[in-house]
């Protein structure tokens, strides 16, 4: 441990007292983790704004699909010879971008183009997995947290810190500038499986939308592999003296885990885009078999596989659901013992349980994959990775509820988010075990039963998990209070409608209502399940508009709030030993030392109901992590 | 306050438990099922049984602590937070339940996938996807598929395959009209499946068949469809803005009018006559 406190030491004389003045660097190109954080955070909701409306849009079409003109049965006099059936092409009047031209005149008024909804759910999936909820919680409360938790003054690295905001900001941009380029925003799924995304006749954001698809991926990357770098770093180095790894809170440990997951899967992704451009501009043919015929066209491509692409693909998407949801896990732990005023249950339980989802989030992406085609003994390898996922995520949820049994739940916003995750986690994990088993995946994949399982885990938790970081960590963000009511409101708003909105659409799923289906009616077994697609459009319109209390919230608590004490919760981290806002270093004084887990709350004889992760008293658990 | 708060949250959780559960049990949501993959059925509700139970007690735990343990004024909580006993016991309970379902799921997916599996006197039928839609080709007498070629394919003459007629194999091979496909009753029909484009995949809801037509692949599955009639074919994997209208119908013939119908094409064109009109 004294290397830490001598790398904090030193690290502490060059960071201190150099607060920048001017605007621009104070706020706009900050090397401050906190401002940093924030930047991140507020660029993420933006995103979700936009999300958020794209998956509307979706659903709305989901519920209420145009009439489409029937094809008129074709009178097979030769069948041989049959007539070729009318082609299915991107409406031609399109000359703007697929954004302004989403909606042609039909019959019965303007209505939504089979283009146009390939792209809604294609951005959607892209924007929030990416750009929404891998940044909220990992790149804004990593930044933010880290510091603060772990004892030091800044990030290890404060530059490349704010060069990886401003890698990502581009990011950003080239996915929503990709709206307004012609033909419209990528359209192959969040996916973006080749062939349909390396063929640019395939479907109409297969063209230029496609290749800045690519281009923000590869920004996104670059930014989030510099963050990775830097929280890695930050957490192994700069503890401050007594902190040993088993004396970190849960969130430390999951954005730690996280941190090394996006290092080690995303260069999977940053290759597998990289030959998915070549492919597209300059004629190789890493995902493309030989005999593909597009439009009477025959394609030069030959050798490749498409395989190939799900395998890179998913070898990071795997992990990134985890690195979605692990951040969610670690908050709620924090946020569920200091709103029960007990300890953690089962510390290093919940330690291990991360760990061990975080190993075998590596060796389940081909779950993924059980109808592709690929070797069925894979299916077999995956199968048995996926379902023993199961039982760290089982001791996850028993443990927070052990640490609920024989409490006194405080409910405050933060905790109602965190009891929230708690709830959702469990019913969108149940649905694990039916997916991975490889035989009932055969009838459930690509369904809507799968988008009720990951919007309910994998989504929601993250979303969730960060509604409950916000309100619970807002006075280190900004100084002030959030407000209570608002809160509350915008948690029961959104928590009834997140369920009204994601677990009937298991009923559908098992009804065979596939993903991605323009208009579900085409199919006779389908029609029976539009009562439920209409009371889930219902749902899902309520959920998008109560977001709006929490931006009330959000914009007018982070100005005019109620101003914020040190400590407002009667929290033990150490995060709470310093002002709120903290300053520029983050304790005015010398680092504290910290002599004990976060989680000291309720112990007896204590003179308070929590004890202080810097107090030095030989009371309650001076365990966890060896102690003294 | 904690007292209201803690309260509406153990309701809310109730109301879903029973909401969810009472729609999980009242509405078969399965489509109906014709073809000998009843097992994936048994394995679905095996996994609601034990799945739901988990689901309906760990809610209603959820539900007791929270109106329970709300705050109130003068309560304190414990201090405790470690039971090895407790924490290994749960564990080891959740691994046992959860390998018994492994087992189960390997097996079935083993008697699923296995090729040794596949009888002597299956029905071979060709599978090809293309933007937006299905194409069925079948082997004739001689049991072999005529070779085709991208090259070849013309689809104004309806030759989407690419259909080399100078092959002898082609003769007696049948084609039906794109988005037909005929199978026997209480025959296995294995069906080899490939994509011309993009990736499509072969759906059959009544059958529990799900199956990738990847390019570049020829993917083989099979099943036994145990019920005469006519059912909905899908595209279950985005393939493009016709993906939605990629469907396709499966007439399940009785064995000896499919044998009859399958004799030649000129057989198939005269029996199929009625299959293709507009059913009302």
């Amino acid at each position: 441990m004294t290397h830490v406190a001598e790398a904090q030491a030193g690290h502490a004389h060059d960071a201190h007292d150099h607060a920048p003045q001017a605007f621009i660097w104070k706020y706009v190109f900050s090397k401050d983790h906190k401002v940093i954080g924030v930047q991140y955070y507020v660029t993420a909701m933006l995103m979700a704004v936009v999300a958020g409306l794209l998956a509307m849009l979706i659903r709305v079409q989901i519920a209420w699909p145009p009439a489409t003109q029937e094809p008129q049965t074709q009178q097979v006099e030769s069948l041989r010879l049959s007539p070729p059936p009318a082609p299915i092409r991107a409406a031609t009047d399109a000359t703007g971008s697929v954004l302004t031209k989403g909606y042609a005149k039909m019959d019965k008024g303007y209505q939504m183009k089979p283009e146009f909804y390939a792209m809604l759910f294609t951005m959607h999936g892209t924007i929030m997995v990416f750009f929404v909820l891998s940044t909220a919680p990992v790149s804004g409360f990593g930044n933010m947290l880290i510091p603060l938790q772990v004892g030091a003054r800044d990030m290890a690295f404060p530059f490349l810190n704010g060069l990886s905001f401003w890698t990502f900001l581009p990011g950003c941009v080239v996915i929503l500038l990709s709206f307004f380029v012609e033909a419209g925003a990528a359209a192959a799924g969040w996916t973006s499986y080749p062939p349909l995304s390396a063929l640019k006749s395939a479907v109409p954001g297969s063209q230029m939308g496609q290749t800045l698809w690519i281009i923000a991926m590869v920004f996104f990357i670059a930014s989030f592999t510099m963050g990775g770098l830097n929280f890695v770093t930050t957490i192994l180095n700069l503890r401050t003296k007594g902190l040993s790894l088993f004396r970190m809170s849960t969130t430390m440990w999951a954005m730690f885990l996280v941190a090394i997951l996006g290092l080690l899967a995303f260069p999977a992704l940053i290759a597998g885009s990289l030959l998915l451009l070549f492919d597209r501009h300059f004629g190789t043919s890493f995902y493309l078999p030989a005999g593909i015929i597009l439009s009477g066209k025959v394609m030069p491509n030959s050798g490749g596989s498409p395989l190939l692409w799900q395998h890179l693909f998913w070898f990071l998407g795997h992990p990134e659901v985890y690195i979605l949801m692990l951040p969610a896990l670690g908050f709620t732990s924090d946020i569920i013992a200091a709103f029960s005023r007990k300890a953690i249950f089962g510390y290093k339980a919940m330690i291990g349980a991360m760990i061990a989802i975080s190993g075998l989030s590596f060796v389940v992406w081909g779950h993924h994959m059980f109808v592709s085609g690929m070797s069925p003994y894979l299916g077999m390898a995956f199968a048995v990775g996926t379902i023993l996922i199961a039982v760290p995520s089982a001791v996850k949820v028993f443990n927070w509820l052990a640490t609920l049994w024989q409490s006194r739940i405080q409910f405050h916003t933060a905790m109602l988010w965190a009891l929230g995750v708690v709830s959702l986690f469990i019913s969108g994990g149940l649905s694990g075990v039916w997916l991975g088993q490889s035989a009932v995946d055969i009838h459930l994949h690509d369904t809507m039963f799968v988008v009720a399982h990951f919007h309910l885990i994998m989504a929601g938790a993250a979303l969730f998990g960060v509604f409950g970081a916000t309100a619970y960590w807002f006075p280190k963000m900004f100084g002030r209070m959030m407000n209570e009511t608002l809160g509350k409101w915008h948690f029961w708003f959104t928590f009834i409608t997140y369920y009204g909105t994601f677990f009937p659409m298991h009923y559908v799923g098992i009804s065979g209502q596939m993903r991605r289906v323009y208009n579900p009616y085409e199919y006779d077994f389908l029609k029976p399940v539009q009562d439920i697609n209409v009371f889930i459009t219902y749902c899902a319109l309520i959920l998008g508009v109560s977001q709006v209390i929490f931006f009330i919230n959000f914009f007018w608590s982070a100005f005019k709030g109620r101003k914020a004490e040190g400590n407002p919760w009667n929290a033990a981290g150490l995060e709470w030993t310093t002002p709120s806002p903290p300053p520029h270093g983050n304790w005015p004084g010398e680092i504290p030392e910290v002599h004990r887990w976060p989680y000291d709350y309720s112990v007896p004889d204590a003179p308070q109901d929590f004890v202080l992760q810097t107090d030095p008293s030989p009371i309650g658990a001076l365990k966890p992590g060896g102690g003294h | 306050m904690s007292k209201l708060q803690g309260l509406l949250f153990a309701l809310a959780t109730v109301v879903l438990v029973a909401v969810s559960t009472y729609y999980f049990v009242a509405r078969d949501w399965l489509p109906e099922l014709h073809s000998d993959r009843g097992a994936i059925d048994a394995a679905i509700w095996w996994s609601l049984l034990v799945t739901g139970i988990v689901f309906i007690a760990t809610n209603l735990l959820l539900a007791y602590f929270t109106w329970r343990y709300s705050d109130t004024p003068g309560a304190k909580a414990a201090y405790w937070h470690d039971s090895p006993k407790l924490e290994i016991s749960w564990t080891a309970v959740t691994a046992a339940i959860l390998l018994v379902f492994l087992f189960n799921a390997l097996n079935l997916w083993g008697s699923l996938v296995d090729p040794k599996t596949i009888p002597a006197d299956a029905v071979t039928i060709e599978v090809t996807a293309q933007q937006f839609a299905w194409n069925f080709r079948y082997p004739g007498q001689d049991g072999q598929f005529g070779k085709t070629d991208v090259k070849l394919a013309d689809p104004e003459m309806g030759n989407f395959l690419g259909t080399d007629t100078k092959d002898p194999a082609t003769a007696d091979d049948i084609v039906t009209p794109q988005g037909v496909l005929v199978v026997p009753e209480g025959r296995t029909v294995l069906l080899k499946i490939r994509s011309l484009d993009v990736i499509h995949s072969f759906f059959l809801p009544n059958f529990r068949v799900k199956q990738d037509a990847m390019p570049g692949l020829t993917i083989q599955t099979w099943f036994k469809p145990t019920k005469a009639g006519k059912y909905e074919i899908a595209c279950a994997e985005h393939c493009g803005l016709g993906h939605y209208k990629m469907k396709g119908t499966m007439f399940v013939l009785a064995a000896d009018a499919f044998q009859a119908a399958m004799a030649s094409q000129e057989a198939f064109d005269a029996a199929s006559g009625p299959l293709t009109q507009p059913t009302q």
